[in-house]
């Protein structure tokens, strides 16, 4: 169209003129980098050995790009970026503030790890099954749920990130898996088809799909107009389901112990983290007064899941399932911060988060390096003598125990600490004695596993430390793919612990963008109202001619501007359709 | 399904119906029509051929993978928005020339580049599993 220069269209009527800089390509460039990076890795089927690394370049780009990105929020605000140019909220907007920014960035890092020890962990017939393009495409989607303004688009990445994740699943073919995996696809089409169906009606409701202007219509409707209650009930569903939060949570553990460990490592530590990330959005930035409604509901959804979590990973005897609880066990943590909806709280649910990615993560594969000393037993009753296979490792697994009990000095403790706070402030006392008591219970879930795992010298039935069969040792190859990850994400679980001010400082950031969500609506609307204004100057000192123009425009030679404007149109929505 | 008829008239209606597949992307940007209408129609082309002929005259024909198809698709439509990136313009923003090809005005776009993408990726997706199921 730009190149036409004998068809005058009046762009600035539907169009952003300003020129986008080429530093805000940064907020599309995540999920660029993963689709681009996934479809040449599925080009290159026939060359499988390069596939890890070539992963592992990719993640690392993306590592660097959301590092950027988050730098740039902290200086400028939330940045704000509409697909095709077209006018705020009739274009997808991509809107990154703090909290966005800080997710991706941890999202990324993790998966990072997670794909240097696929290096080790996943064979060459699953890379040609396409573990790894899998394993981007569904960073594509997580990145993009979290870096998206628009309430349609992030169920669009919803369905990526889910599509990507069953073939995650399967990704070896066995009975277990594609059993785990029915669950799993069951449950999760169930809660995105109700997130479809929630966003339909909150469409007719108010009438617009991007988050940024559904938050000032609500904000200016009577109070009554919209079924607000309903909807953010919906809402609350859809994503507890995606969260796995206490009645609807039983596909998790049912599911998450069949695939590999590395799979499941980065199932547990990313995907419920994004159905909590969009609870958040959309109770706490887009329908705060659905969260009002609902924070005793979601106080008490909250208190059952951490309880029944902790008391599920306690009463569990195969370790990878255990571990499942104590994923459903944080989600409730994170819940609190939602239920109890102040700033401090909403900081540290942002913090638990961020936390229950790191150890969920680097709990399932220091467990992995376990399963591989000993064969691939996983009940505790065949666990033992960890220990004296390797002391590196059984302190390193330490340090995770700690972290996911919420005991200093390590990330877990802050945002328990502030949640527990938050909780008493607002009066919520018997939410913050959950808090604890959860802790407690998982203090004593994880001990047991250490204890069985590590800290005896070998499994039921041997006198201590003396028949049980030596573990294996890995060939240094092995061992440096498979510890580098593990030693990493303890180092960033320490580093929180013992510094949490910067990750903290984010957070808040984030938390006061949501509640306060003036600098976000005007990243989205800031450059319409711009241009609206310069506009108006426009047509006072040039009336004349503007109307010219305009009857120009509409006159017999631009039936092609025309048509071309209407044509972009339907590429939008064909667009659309092609997700 | 191996009957002479078919046998023979397979390869004539599955170019006809790759022919007018391809009409029917092009055409997809003014009218009815488009990429994934058209994805369909190829990969329903191949089908039909992979039921008359067999499937490894089909996966001669196509040469590459169809899943590799389908990838190249994915990167065509991803890189046609990058395109906006030199025009200082978001992210999918369309780009249009409309050069003089021996004496027609032909209009080119990154939209056109985007829908060709996505045909691709549904005829490639498709055909592979098409082909896939008619091996077993």
């Amino acid at each position: 169209m730009a190149g036409n220069a004998d068809n005058a269209v009046d762009f600035a009527a539907g169009m952003l003129v300003a020129p986008t800089s080429a530093v805000d390509w940064l907020i599309v460039a995540p999920t660029l980098i993963t689709i681009i990076g996934g479809a040449s890795l599925v080009m290159l089927r026939y060359q499988a050995k390069w596939h890890g690394y070539l992963t592992c370049f990719f993640l690392a780009m993306l590592v660097v790009v959301d590092a950027i990105l988050l730098a740039r929020v902290m200086e400028h605000g939330p940045l704000t970026m509409t697909m095709g140019r077209w006018m705020p909220p009739f274009g997808i907007s991509l809107v990154v503030d703090a909290l966005g920014a800080l997710m991706a960035l941890i999202s990324a890092v993790v998966a990072l790890t997670v794909c240097v020890y696929s290096l080790a962990d996943i064979s060459v017939t699953s890379t040609r099954f396409g573990f790894y393009p899998s394993l981007l495409w569904m960073m594509t989607g997580i990145t993009g749920s979290f870096l998206t303004g628009d309430i349609f688009n992030l169920y669009v990445w919803f369905e990526v990130m889910l599509i990507s994740s069953f073939g995650l699943l399967i990704v070896d073919g066995e009975r277990v898996q594609i059993d785990g995996a029915v669950k799993y696809a069951v449950l999760n089409l169930m809660a995105t088809t109700l997130f479809l169906v929630t966003t339909g009606y909150l469409y007719g409701a108010v009438g617009s799909l991007n988050m940024a202007d559904i938050a000032v219509r609500l904000r200016e409707m009577p109070a009554g107009a919209a079924p607000m209650g309903t909807i953010a009930t919906l809402y609350l569903l859809a994503f507890s389901m995606k969260a796995a939060a206490f009645p609807v949570n039983f596909w998790l553990p049912a599911s998450y112990h069949t695939p590999k460990i590395a799979v499941s490592a980065i199932f547990a530590g990313l995907l419920t983290k994004v159905g909590v990330y969009a609870l958040i959005r959309t109770l706490v930035l887009v329908m705060p007064e659905g969260r009002d409604l609902l924070s005793d509901v979601i106080a008490w959804i909250a208190a059952l899941t951490m309880i029944f979590g902790a008391i599920g990973a306690l009463a569990q005897n195969d370790v990878r399932r255990s571990f499942g609880f104590l994923v459903v066990g944080g989600i409730g943590s994170s819940m609190v911060g939602v239920a109890v909806g102040t700033e401090d709280a909403i900081t540290g649910a942002i913090l638990y988060a961020v936390n229950s990615i790191l150890v969920m993560t680097a709990l399932y594969l220091a467990f992995g390096i376990l399963m591989r000393k000993n064969g691939g037993k996983y009940n505790l009753a065949d666990l033992g003598g960890g220990y004296k296979a390797s002391s590196w490792l059984s302190i390193l697994f330490l340090a995770l125990v700690f972290a996911a009990s919420g005991l200093p000095p390590f990330s877990g403790f802050w945002p328990k600490l502030i949640l527990v706070e938050a909780s008493l402030k607002e009066g919520y006392g018997w939410l913050a004695f959950a808090v604890l008591l959860s802790g407690f219970i998982t203090t004593i879930a994880m001990g047991r596993i250490w204890a069985h795992a590590f800290w005896r010298g070998g499994p039921i039935g041997t006198v201590d430390g003396r028949d049980a069969a030596p573990l294996y040792t890995l060939s240094s190859v092995v061992r440096h793919r498979v510890f580098v990850p593990v030693m990493a994400l303890v180092a960033m679980i320490v580093y929180i612990g013992v510094n949490p001010s910067p990750v903290f400082s984010v957070s808040q950031y984030g938390a006061s963008t949501l509640l306060k969500p003036d600098h976000y609506i005007a990243a989205v609307f800031g450059p319409v109202a711009a241009q609206r204004t310069v506009m108006n100057e426009d047509h006072a000192t040039a009336e004349g001619q503007e109307d010219a123009g305009a009857a120009k425009s509409r006159g017999p030679n631009s039936n092609r501007a025309n048509s071309n404007r209407a044509n972009s149109n339907r590429a939008n929505s064909n667009r659309e359709g092609a997700h | 399904m191996q009957t002479l008829i078919f046998r023979t008239t397979a390869p004539f209606l599955a170019a006809l119906m790759i022919l007018f597949s391809i009409f029917v992307t092009l055409r997809g940007h003014n009218d009815p029509g488009g990429g994934f209408i058209g994805g369909l129609i190829a990969a329903s082309a191949f089908m039909m051929y992979g039921i008359a002929a067999g499937v490894q005259y089909v996966r001669r024909a196509l040469y590459f993978h169809p899943i590799s198809v389908a990838a190249f698709g994915l990167v065509l439509s991803a890189t046609s928005g990058i395109l906006s990136l030199f025009e200082a313009q978001p992210f999918m923003t369309s780009q249009w020339t409309f050069p003089t090809i021996m004496g027609v005005e032909v209009a080119i776009s990154t939209p056109m580049f985007f829908d060709i993408g996505v045909y691709l990726v549904v005829m490639g997706s498709l055909t592979s599993i098409a082909l896939k199921l008619e091996e077993e």
